[in-house]
Parts: C-alpha cells; sequence; structure tokens
C-alpha cells in the first residue's frame, strides 16, 4: 500500500467513524482490511482501495468502516463505574425524578451489548426501590454487526466470565450448550440502534444518564469536544455523564465537570448556576470550586 | 502474601493455577483430591482455595461442605475451577458456600477477574 493509499484510508476513517490513525497504523488497517479484500478475489490492500471510489461502493465502505472499529467489551468493565451507577447515579435520580418516576439512559457506544446489559442487570439489583419506575435502556452503535450480536444476547464462555459475577450468570442468562443468553425479560430492557456519534443525536431526547465509554478514546481533541458539546445539551441538569477509564473532560469543554471521587462520572456545568446562585464566583462553592480546579 | 490452596486431581492443571496464582502473588499450596485438602486447611486455613469438583475419595462439592463447617472455615474464599460448566453445578456449588465459580478451559485473565470479584485482589 503506498502512502497515498494509507492517507486515503485514514481520512476515510476520520470522516465516517472518527477514527484517528496515526502515521505508523499501517500495519493495523493492513491486518484488519485484508480479508475483506480476500473475500473479494483480492491480493493487495492497494485493489480495495479503488474500489472504495467507485459509485456504489458505499456497502464496501460501511464494511470497511465497521471491520476497523475495536469492539472489545465486557460484563461490569472496570466495575467502579457501575458502583457509581447503583451509589450515587440512581438514588440522586429517585430523589431528582420523584415526580416522573422514569429514568431514561443512553449506551452511546454499546457495541456487542456487555454494558447496557451490564446496567440492566443493576437496575434489576434494585427493582425494589425502582418498583413502579419505567426505566428506559437504549444501546446504540456505529456498527450494525454488533448491535446484532447484542440484540441476540449470546455470549461465549469466556465471555461470561471476565466480569460477571457468578451469581449474576445464575440469574440472568439461560445457558444453551457450550453458550450463555441474557434472559428474556433482561433482553426486552434495552433496545438496540444504529447510531453514528458524528452524526446528530438530538432526535434521541434528552437522558438522565449517558455511557459514553471507551469510544472518545479513538477520536481526535476537536470530535471529541464536539461529541461532548452535543451531549452537554441532551443531558439535563441535574443528569449524568460516565466516561470510559482513560477518559476525561477535562482540558476538552466546560459543559461537563468530573464529580470529585467518582472516576469516570460528569456532571454538566448547567447544574452549578442552580446549585449555587446567590454567589456566582465564589470559590467555596463546591460545583464551581471543583469546575475551576478541573481545569 | 495471600495463601490459595490449589485442589485439582490433575497435575497439569496444578502447575498451570500455580504458574497462574504465583504471577498474582499468591502463595500456593497443593492437594491431589479433598481428604488432603481438607487435612491441609485443619492444619493451617488459606485465604483462598481454587477447588476442582470431580476427584477421587472425596470431590470437590463434598469438601467445600466439609471446610465450611470446620472453625473459621467460612473465612476462606473458595473459588470453583471445574468442567461441570452447567447451571445446575453451579447452582448447587454456590448453595454450599462457593464464592465464585470457573469454567474449564480458563486462561489467566478469568482467574484473575473472578480472584478480583470476591475481593482476593
Ligand atoms: C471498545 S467499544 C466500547 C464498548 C463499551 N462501551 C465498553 O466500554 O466496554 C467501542 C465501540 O464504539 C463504536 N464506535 C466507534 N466509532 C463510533 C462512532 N463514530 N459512533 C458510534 N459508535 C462508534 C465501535 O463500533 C465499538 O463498538
Amino acid at each position: 500500500m503506498t502512502s497515498n493509499e494509507y492517507d486515503y484510508l485514514r481520512k476515510l476513517l476520520k470522516d465516517r467513524s472518527g477514527l484517528v490513525l496515526s502515521a505508523d497504523k499501517q500495519y493495523l488497517v493492513e491486518s484488519r482490511l485484508l480479508p475483506i479484500a480476500r473475500r473479494l478475489g483480492l491480493t493487495k490492500l492497494s485493489e480495495l482501495v479503488p474500489k472504495l471510489k467507485v459509485p456504489g461502493a458505499e456497502p464496501l465502505i460501511v464494511e470497511v468502516v465497521e471491520a476497523m472499529t475495536t469492539n472489545e467489551s465486557f460484563f461490569f468493565r472496570d466495575k467502579v463505574p457501575f458502583d457509581h451507577f447503583r451509589e450515587t447515579v440512581v438514588p440522586a435520580l429517585l430523589a431528582a425524578r420523584a415526580q416522573e418516576r422514569r429514568i431514561r439512559i443512553w449506551c452511546a457506544a454499546a457495541s456487542t451489548g456487555q454494558e447496557p446489559y451490564s446496567i440492566a442487570m443493576c437496575v434489576k439489583e434494585m427493582a425494589a426501590k425502582l418498583a413502579g419506575w419505567r426505566i428506559e435502556i437504549i444501546g446504540t452503535d456505529l456498527s450494525v454487526e454488533v448491535l446484532e450480536k447484542a440484540k441476540a444476547g449470546v455470549y461465549s464462555q469466556f465471555e461470561v466470565q471476565r466480569g460477571l459475577p457468578i451469581n449474576m450468570l445464575v440469574k440472568y442468562f439461560v445457558q444453551s450448550g457450550e453458550t450463555w443468553q441474557i434472559a428474556p425479560e433482561l433482553r426486552a430492557m434495552v433496545q438496540y440502534r444504529p447510531l453514528n456519534l458524528l452524526v446528530d443525536f438530538a432526535h434521541l431526547g434528552n437522558f438522565d444518564v449517558i455511557f459514553c465509554r471507551n469510544v472518545l478514546i479513538y477520536f481526535d481533541q476537536p470530535t471529541k469536544i464536539d461529541v461532548l458539546v452535543r451531549l452537554a445539551r441532551i443531558t439535563p441538569a441535574d443528569g449524568f455523564l460516565m466516561l470510559g477509564a482513560a477518559e476525561t473532560v477535562v482540558g476538552l469543554t466546560d459543559t461537563f465537570r468530573p464529580v470529585p471521587e467518582r472516576r469516570g462520572l460528569c456532571v454538566p456545568t448547567k447544574g452549578d448556576a442552580k446549585a449555587a446562585p446567590a454567589k456566582p464566583k465564589a470559590p467555596e462553592s463546591p460545583r464551581l470550586a471543583v469546575a475551576a480546579g478541573g481545569r | 502474601m495471600k495463601t490459595c490452596l490449589v485442589v485439582d486431581d490433575s497435575s497439569v492443571i496444578r502447575k498451570v493455577a500455580r504458574r497462574i496464582l504465583e504471577g498474582l502473588e499468591f502463595a500456593i499450596t497443593e492437594a491431589e483430591d479433598g481428604e488432603q485438602a481438607l487435612s491441609e486447611c485443619q492444619r493451617e486455613l488459606p485465604d483462598a482455595v481454587l477447588l476442582d469438583w470431580n476427584m477421587p475419595r472425596m470431590d470437590g462439592y463434598e469438601f467445600l461442605r466439609a471446610l465450611r463447617r470446620l472453625p473459621g472455615g467460612d473465612r476462606p474464599k473458595v473459588v470453583f475451577c471445574t468442567t461441570e460448566n452447567d447451571v445446575a453445578h453451579i447452582a448447587r456449588a454456590l448453595h454450599a458456600g462457593a464464592n465464585e465459580y470457573i469454567m474449564k478451559p480458563f486462561d489467566k485473565d478469568i482467574v484473575e477477574a473472578k480472584f478480583q470479584e470476591v475481593g482476593l485482589i
């Protein structure tokens, strides 16, 4: 593959999915895309590139873009976000939404479903507190292929052993030979649809909690900022954003700020003014103090 | 350093488990069956037990029940590690006081995840 061809693929991927690849990632592109080229009867990636430029190439482009996504996910990945969800987020929303008794949750990079189903299990475990509440969980992803797997909810023995406590496996899965399927009542709690974070998502409505984990890491800075700013628009002042372990809003945007002592958890700063209306500049106001300290 | 008793009648599995657990900074003792494991536990209770199900003399399930009746026997975290991968066996093990359950075949990541799950790491 010539550097021109590599640059063409890099630009295509950046435009379509936000994925940024440095000049030294050619090997990664080769290993992910060669199987597609081979399937088309081609021997080299150089032969694939022209095929992406012709009219009617759209399905192939989609396939190339999906093949370059990293879809790895685990149940209860990193554990603490789910502790924060149970111990901080849900109690706050139980108070804040006592009238509506409705909570909307969005997994913005749902991949193969482990994250939304982990949230659904948390919700089930809190059933007593949430009795009579409507909990909506929506999982979206750029890749249609991973969403198919998410919808089916069928996982290998290896996949159900990384991060998933054994009692949850017994309670919320149905065994079928070597594989385990999410129980129907849990599957019914999550709706899936394809969605590209680069494209407007305001039509989804507002969400009380957004899990946007381990996807911003693949984007460049302006793209991260753009996505975060648009997420802030659909997060109410008392809502929450959960980021991945290697992700932060600090240094990117003022629309969210991290919650102290709650790694990964952020809140919109538009709630801050309301929390301290009397002294908008007072450094002792906890919400403002943190917003300033975070920069 | 935390201690882990590895109970399996296969010396190959014991060796694999030892290598993984030593990598996670456990001091390892081994037993070939439930009877040997029980006398080990009567001598000294480990922090963790990695436990096979099917073994000659005393199987893992019987060992677990006997262990939980020893004075202080509720303390060790017991992680089953077995080819008995059906939900009925898993439910029985949990009922008898197992803390976690590994279905064979397993790898290092799974052992690490399960030991983390029960607070051993
Ligand atoms: C590593 S997975 C993260 C899964 C899960 N959130 C977790 O943390 O375990 C990243 C996912 O982001 C998706 N993705 C990548 N670019 C995207 C975009 N522009 N819009 C929506 N999803 C995207 C990929 O398809 C992939 O499934």
